[in-house]
């Protein structure tokens, strides 16, 4: 097995050439980092304007932990993502959740936001949000005054 | 939007000095994303409030105090409610602010600086009760729509400003004027420029008040900005609503005012009496003007335990809108029998009295302390509920406090 002495030669020129490319596209990508390094900006798409949107990639992000979507406060159910997702853009959902009305009433509300406060047409949500509203957001039965609720008695000392 | 513009503008050198750290990798921050924390924030941090007080509400801002925390003459800003229609304004340049007064009843619409406000009219002080016409909503029933206050949406600050009625005189109205409405800088909670969240206002005969001010100070500093800064309209005794934040302009009318929050059922009862939970037509609604009499103990705090034999001190603080307390007693039977308090007289019209009483219990067991007030007109505080209304307003219910004798 003689390798002829021209083969040889053209096999190390080819291996020259590549080291050569490698050492190049290392010595690009190092100039890019530096440059990234000094000034971030240069990894930005300035051609867009529009506004960012975020977008949670997070698993967590709607996590129901014991019948409560953490994130919001409110009670598990159908129509909840219905709900998180018209009803909070403009105020928090502790609007909502501190509230019982009647369906009726509901309505009512949704309507004079609709009227007043830029709210959207529901479409076919509507339903699906007033059913999730009247149910866990009803109102219940109370007297006249309701008892006073004490978290915690503590001895008071002079 | 206004918003959004100002954290874009700001540069993330202010953000990160805002924040009082650095911003680490900050500047790849995407434009117009904003830092977390400045998304949710700690309410409590960013308005310098007392970490007892209660948030109802993030967007908009509301947050009540609950009553022991107001046990204090003049109430310091740390304890003060904050009620919010909007979002709070962030960029505020007071040496830029500028108050445009227009309307048909101005006789030639004229702007003022801040600086002009402050030194060309003569400063008044005056300790002014502020009360959310909604406090005590959250007792109503069927319940009333909106952030469910309990006890805590009220204040009584020494307001340090001009007198609306020297600004009027200055700017010269016609005969024609019977309403003050008021513009404010917030920003309306769907971001749209052309909508004020709230634009309510008073009657001229109460803007001409000695007492009702264009405030440039709470408590002798500059109004913190959660309620107002630079400048608001207090008007004391009314619903807080009509004291507007952030003032920016007035418009003098020849008619009632008709800005947002003016109509429907907003800050409007039934001028007739209604059953609870019945509809009521816009026109049938009346705006609410004085609030009614109402006390409040703040000390000691619902729930305290006491041995058997004690005397327990109760005190607190009473008003009546446009009106003077001139009764303040007490209860412990569940309004079987009333005693009377020591009451002392307010420090100017419109701000609230101070009462305070040392109670003997017969035998040991559970008590409520109810309080009760009532005004140089006669009217008392109700025991129960008083009338229900669609939104909820003017419960001003006798406050009790749970007592247990051991």
């Amino acid at each position: 097995m003689s390798a002829s002495p021209e083969k040889f030669k053209r096999a190390v020129r080819q291996l020259q050439s590549l080291t050569l490319l490698f050492v190049a596209v290392i010595l690009l990508l190092c100039a890019f980092l530096v440059g990234v390094l000094v000034n971030p900006k240069m990894l930005r798409f300035e051609a867009s304007t529009e506004p960012y949107v975020e977008v949670e990639a997070d698993e967590e992000y709607d996590r129901i932990e014991n019948g409560i979507h953490l994130r919001t406060g409110f009670v598990e159910g159908e129509g909840l993502m219905a709900v998180v997702n018209n009803c909070t853009n403009c105020h928090s959902a502790q609007l909502v959740t501190q509230n019982r009305m009647s369906r009726k009433r509901w309505e009512a509300t949704i309507r004079w936001m609709q009227e007043t406060q830029n709210l959207w047409d529901l479409g076919t949500n509507e339903p699906l949000i007033l059913d999730y509203l009247s149910t866990y957001y009803a109102p219940q039965e109370e007297g006249r005054r309701p008892n006073l609720v004490i978290e915690e008695w503590y001895d008071l000392e002079d | 939007m206004k918003r959004r513009n100002f954290i874009a503008g700001a540069g993330l050198a202010s953000l990160a000095a805002g924040l009082g750290v650095e911003i680490v990798y900050g500047s790849l921050l995407p434009e117009g994303v904003v830092p977390l924390v400045l998304q949710d924030p700690d309410p409590f941090k960013l308005f310098d409030k007392d970490t007892q007080m209660v948030v109802l509400n993030e967007r908009p801002w509301n947050m009540e105090a609950q009553a022991h925390l107001l046990d204090d003459k003049v109430t310091p800003g740390r304890v003060m409610f904050i009620r919010n229609n909007g979002l709070i304004p962030q960029d505020i340049d007071p040496s830029k602010w500028v108050l445009e007064i227009k309307g048909e009843a101005v006789k030639k619409p004229k702007t003022y600086t801040l600086q002009d406000l402050k030194t060309n009219f003569k400063a008044h002080t005056y300790q002014l009760t502020l009360e959310c016409g909604g406090n005590g909503r959250s007792e109503f029933n069927p319940p009333a729509k909106g952030n469910q206050w309990t006890v805590g949406a009220v204040s009584c600050a020494n307001w340090t400003g001009l007198r609306l009625r020297d600004l009027l005189k200055d700017v010269g109205i016609s005969e024609k004027a019977v309403y003050i409405g008021y513009h404010g800088a917030d920003i309306h909670l769907s971001g749209d420029a052309a909508k004020e969240p709230i634009s309510r206002g008073v009657p001229l005969e109460k803007a001409m008040q000695d007492e009702t001010l264009l405030a440039y100070q709470m408590n002798g500093k500059d109004i913190p900005l959660a309620h107002g800064f630079p400048l608001r309209l207090v008007a004391g005794g009314w619903p807080a609503s009509a004291s507007g934040k952030w003032l920016n302009g007035l418009s003098i009318r020849d008619r009632v005012h008709d800005g947002a929050k003016m109509g429907g059922s907003s800050y409007r009862v039934p001028c007739e009496t209604v059953a609870p939970g019945e509809k009521v037509a816009p026109e049938d609604m009346c705006i609410i003007e004085s609030m009614p009499v109402k006390s409040l103990i703040t000390y000691p705090k619902s729930g305290a335990r006491i041995k058997e034999g004690r005397r327990l001190i109760i005190r607190g603080h009473a008003w009546s809108g446009e009106q003077r307390v001139s009764k303040m007693q007490y209860s412990i039977d569940f309004g079987s029998s009333w005693k009377s308090c020591s009451l002392e007289d307010p420090v100017n019209r419109l701000a609230w009295q101070h009462f305070s009483a040392s109670i003997d219990f017969p035998k040991k067991g559970y008590y409520e302390v109810w309080a009760r007030a009532t005004n140089d007109k006669g009217e008392s505080q109700p025991m129960v509920l008083p009338g229900w209304n669609p939104k909820g307003y003017l419960n001003n219910a006798c406050h009790r406090i749970a007592i247990k004798v051991v």
